[in-house]
């Protein structure tokens, strides 16, 4: 293998490379992200990035340093060719050429597909004041505009990063709304307990929590506004979020938080299976031998991850079975995430099958810190806990250890 | 030198957290004291409340790991030391002396992006350059 495309140059990316000269490839690399940014991490976006000091809002500003993944000494130890503000257009059949939108192509022996996936956004049009959250220009229009004075803000979502916004926004001093479509936050990542303690910290945190109703429309006033410098926005700026039930919710700045799509239009004919993310074999391994997939776009083993976690640790795998051209190693990696929301740190690890029963093991809900297990046919299967981070390292190890044991 | 705690108060295994500013972590490991900067180099986390191993820690958010005794990550995701602290005991109350912040090696962030990176990438040195300005910034100002 002389050549080896990596599509995405972001954590799952950065981490594909890595693993490629730390396993032995020699060859050529080549590194090709949409983005004009080097790699840089995402989790901070939505949590400290947006609550730092006004000082240090300038781009390149003192907020940012701590988001880069990567250094110049690595940089040059990786011996890459960086094709950065690029997006990958096509792939050819046999995967031998990686066509970009400036025109040019590289030609290669075997891919690693880590193109992630893009903020979903609401139909119909964006006007100015709406945001998503995922890039980091996202974070940075989102955060000059939350420095223009105290704004009424609508989250639109109340998964993590609705949840996290929504924290951040409060603690800079906004009147801030949650718009959440389920019944409780977070229903599907950790069940009705948990999204129930969710609920009340939003509420105890400052934070107008409005459950079961979806979003009709967003109100816009027709006049330009004069903080708005986006073209991709169509000319005037949110006033108000129109909510199912009929409800009107006046807003300055709305972020929407509904999940994300896998990148994956790129691939649209070529013999790879596309389903909700790249259709992988538990090895990160794709239909085609010389490709591999790994972050957020890839659907491994039927399961498709959008874990920063996830996107460390597949790399080490699927860059060991691009290698030998076959898998050779499978995925044991344990799920497991984290967010921090209204200074309460919240560490979940397992898998939480539908009907799992919850059991606190330690400490209280009511006092903000405690572990709870997610237990289902008697056997303990998932984990979370509230500032509770020692007990909860003791039950991921036993529950990774596990999960090894079985593979 | 601050004073941290008696020594039968800080058994094998456990830890304690200062706070001095930046915070520091105490541990006993096995019998062996010792003081690094509490607050994990990659991100926000307290390495007092993590895994503690031999003379290892494991950040309870990430995994990353330090060695006690040199501050070094032993793996990703952390890429920056952990300052150490020199720790004593003195009659049965265990002491830190405080490590001089601008004893923290500062490593060199990517800032000549230009160099490495083919045309088309000139917003790319934008995020590590600055990077490289605000480390040593707080290298020396912390």
């Amino acid at each position: 293998m002389n050549t080896v495309t990596v599509v995405g140059a972001s954590l799952a990316g950065l981490y594909a490379a890595r693993e490629l000269r730390a396993q032995g490839f020699d060859g050529r690399l080549v590194i090709v992200g949409a983005e004009p940014h080097l790699p840089y991490d995402r989790p901070p976006l939505s949590k400290d990035f947006l609550t730092s000091d006004p000082s240090n809002l300038l781009v390149g500003g003192a907020a940012e340093a701590p988001l880069a993944l990567t250094d110049t000494e690595e940089i040059g130890e990786l011996a890459a060719e960086w094709l950065l503000g690029v997006h990958a257009t096509g792939l050819d059949q046999h995967a031998r050429a990686v066509l970009l939108d400036d025109g040019r192509s590289v030609v290669t022996d075997g891919v690693v597909v880590a193109t992630g996936a893009s903020a979903r956004r609401l139909p119909g049009p964006w006007p100015a004041g709406v945001h998503t959250l995922r890039t980091l220009d996202d974070a940075r229009a989102l955060r000059a505009d939350l420095a223009q004075g105290t704004r009424r803000v609508v989250v639109i979502g109340g998964g993590f990063i609705g949840a996290e916004t929504a924290s951040s926004c409060v603690a800079l001093g906004h009147d801030v709304t949650v718009v959440e479509a389920a019944p409780l936050p977070l229903l599907p990542q950790l069940g009705p307990d948990m999204g129930a303690f969710c609920a009340d910290l939003h509420r105890r945190g400052g934070t107008r929590l409005l459950t079961g109703t979806g979003v009709a429309g967003l109100h816009r006033v027709a006049s330009p506004h004069s903080h708005s410098h986006s073209h991709s926005h169509s000319p005037g700026h949110v006033t108000a979020v129109e909510l199912s039930d009929g409800r009107l919710l006046p807003a300055d700045v709305v972020v929407v938080g509904i999940g994300a799509a896998p990148n994956t239009a790129w691939l649209a004919g070529t013999s790879l299976a596309v389903r909700d993310g790249v259709v992988c074999d538990d090895g990160c391994v794709t239909s085609l031998p010389n490709v591999v997939a790994v972050g957020d776009v890839a659907r491994v083993g039927g399961v498709r991850a959008e874990h920063w976690t996830s996107a460390t640790e597949l790399p080490r795998v699927a860059v060991r079975n691009l290698l030998a051209a076959r898998t050779v190693e499978t995925v044991t990696a344990l799920p497991y995430f984290w967010s921090d929301q209204y200074g309460s740190r919240i560490q979940f690890a397992g898998h939480r099958p539908a009907d799992a029963t919850v059991r606190i093991e330690e400490g209280s809900p009511d006092d903000g810190s405690f572990l709870a297990v997610y237990e289902h046919a008697g056997r303990v299967t998932a984990a979370l806990a509230v500032d509770c981070p020692r007990p909860f390292m003791k039950v991921r190890r036993e529950l990774r250890a596990r999960q090894v044991a079985a593979v | 030198m601050i004073p941290v705690c008696r020594l039968e108060d800080l058994p094998a295994g456990e830890s304690v957290r200062l706070d001095t500013t930046p915070p520091v972590a105490v541990f006993n490991a096995d019998g062996a004291l010792y003081a690094v900067d509490d607050t994990c180099s990659h991100q926000d986390a307290s390495l007092s409340e993590g895994w503690l191993e031999g003379c290892l820690v494991e950040c309870p958010l990430h995994a990353a790991t330090f060695d006690l005794r040199t501050g070094q990550p032993t793996c990703l995701p952390a890429r920056r030391p952990v300052r150490t602290h020199r720790v004593s005991v003195v009659d049965g109350t265990i002491h830190v002396h405080l490590t001089e912040p601008a004893a923290v090696p500062v490593p060199v962030p990517a800032s000549a992006t230009s160099a490495i990176v083919p045309a088309g990438v000139s917003g790319a040195g934008s995020l590590s350059a600055t990077a490289h300005s605000t480390l040593t910034g707080e290298g020396s100002a912390a």
